[in-house]
């Protein structure tokens, strides 16, 4: 309990520093240009595809878990919309990023702290975790809300191809489904979402990365950390949001 | 000048410093030396302002550097330049981003003086036509003079240099050395070097302090080094048997 209230501090005190005024506004948008491209437009591949073949299972799934003639096929249109925008399109991508960019982070700040590129940059008299994490900060609150809309896009074009090819549902029947009952909300509550977790991936991982000692085994352990411990707390704010947001 | 006064440093329960007193000149190149794990790379990085000493002053002119707030300490940073032991190059940059790096961040220069300031630091280190290079397609002995190109683009006033022989071959290593000495003199900086070889003993050794297991034990210059009697410096001079030939004058 003691080591989990020393962490917890440390994690806040390190978020502080993050958050103070940076040295050159102009280096930073930079760097935030940067991690755009390397932690954001490059996540673009991989959540397409996962989101896809979501979609393509969501709506095969309730096709063949609904053959009943009381239950109007449009549904499976409305389910896969629901699914992807409530839970798939913000938490799985969640849980997919964290595996991805929270690793990469982690390992990369990591390994600047034990080739002491990190005392390099505070030799210098610069702010190293501001330098290192409010640019990827920025960055995945930034374009993890697209990576989210593009899923939840990416996500109902599967499901329209799957249900549609494997005869399932109709095309009408599908686009009537994703239209019927729409609740804007929704896309609120899975932007929030979004941002929270891009918070936490990113949070998480840095602080794993920065207080990294020893070597590469510790920079692999720290990596392996950033995934579990972001992954646990997504899950754990899942519920929370839910319960808040929705109830 | 730089003074220590009573600095410690303990890591959980072991101290690594022991009431440390010492003084190091500016314009001369001021070695610390010991065996590895004896605390020489604790003790630079407790001045520099790496680590937070436990107790103690460290005194830049007459500034106290470890009392001083974080804004403040990041100001005196700014004159201060460090070579790692493994260079710390920043992988993803270039050379050139590397040794620009300083003075992007606190210089209103216009790129092309910086581009011409990045061009003097690296003729000066004897860098030429590698500015598009990676850190990782150089060898050992250009890391380094990278990292000394990029520690003295703020024309800094001191000069921190952890192990900066380490791993290089001995025609390097003295190429080295000469380099950090002309480049101390010129700038009258006030340079500190940790080390434990020997040759940079005998070169540039105008001012040497001998650490052993957290205490200072000794501190002359080059031409006292040889001929103390302190049993701790000699056991860690004349370890190695070809240590003994120093004494003799070398040929030029």
């Amino acid at each position: 309990m003691l080591r989990f209230l020393s962490q917890a501090g440390k994690y806040f005190l390190l978020l502080k520093k993050v958050f103070s005024r940076p040295e050159k506004p102009t280096v930073y948008l930079r760097q935030t240009m940067f991690e755009l491209h390397n932690l954001g437009f490059n996540s673009v591949g991989i959540i397409s595809i996962i989101s896809f073949f979501m979609g393509a299972v969501i709506v095969l799934q309730t096709a063949y878990n609904t053959e009943n003639p009381i239950y109007p096929t449009y549904l499976i249109g409305l389910t896969c919309r629901d699914m992807l925008l409530l839970e798939f399109s913000s938490t799985v991508s969640g849980l997919i990023l964290a595996g991805k960019v929270g690793s990469s982070i982690a390992s990369e700040i990591g390994t600047m702290r034990v080739t002491e590129q990190i005392d390099a940059l505070e030799m210098m008299g610069i702010n190293s975790a501001s330098y290192l994490i409010l640019p990827k900060v920025i960055a995945t609150l930034l374009f993890n809300p697209v990576l989210t809309l593009l899923s939840i896009v990416v996500g109902t074009l599967g499901g329209w191809l799957a249900g549609t090819t494997a005869g399932v549902i109709t095309s009408e029947d599908f686009i009537y489904g994703i239209q019927y009952a729409f609740i804007p909300y929704y896309v609120t509550y899975a932007i929030i979402k979004t941002l929270i977790f891009a918070f936490i991936i990113t949070s998480i991982s840095s602080f794993q990365g920065y207080y990294v000692e020893g070597g590469s085994l510790e920079v692999g352990r720290a990596s392996t950390k950033a995934v579990v411990f972001s992954s646990i707390l997504i899950l754990l704010f899942n519920v929370i949001l839910t319960q808040t947001m929705l109830s | 000048m730089i003074r220590i006064k009573g600095l410690e440093k303990a890591f959980n329960d072991k101290v690594v410093l022991h009431d440390i007193n010492v003084s190091f000149e500016s314009g001369k190149t001021n070695l610390i030396i010991g065996k590895s794990g004896s605390g020489k790379t604790v003790l630079l990085k407790s001045i520099a302002g790496l680590h937070e000493p436990d107790k103690g002053e460290v005194w830049f002119g007459d500034i106290l550097f470890n009392k001083l707030d974080f804004n403040s300490k990041k100001e005196i940073r700014k004159e201060m330049g460090m070579l790692f032991q493994g260079s710390a190059l920043f992988d993803s940059l270039t050379v050139e981003q590397n040794v620009k790096f300083p003075l992007d961040m606190f210089t209103l220069e216009t790129p092309e003086e910086k581009i011409e300031r990045v061009n003097f630091c690296l003729n000066r280190v004897g860098i030429v036509n590698a500015n598009r290079l990676f850190p990782s397609e150089l060898s050992g002995g250009m890391k380094k003079r990278v990292a000394i190109a990029r520690a003295i683009a703020l024309n800094p006033k001191f000069l921190f240099c952890d192990e900066p022989n380490s791993g290089l071959d001995p025609v390097t290593a003295i190429m080295i050395d000469a380099l950090i000495r002309e480049i101390t003199e010129e700038y009258s900086m006030t340079t500190i070097i940790n080390t434990h070889d020997m040759n940079s003993v005998i070169e540039i050794g105008e001012n040497i302090v001998f650490i052993n297991d957290g205490y200072i034990c000794w501190e002359g210059n080059k031409d006292e080094v040889l001929r103390s009697d302190n049993e701790l410096l000699n056991e860690f001079i004349f370890a190695n048997s070809m240590a003994k030939h120093l004494l003799t004058p070398r040929k030029k």
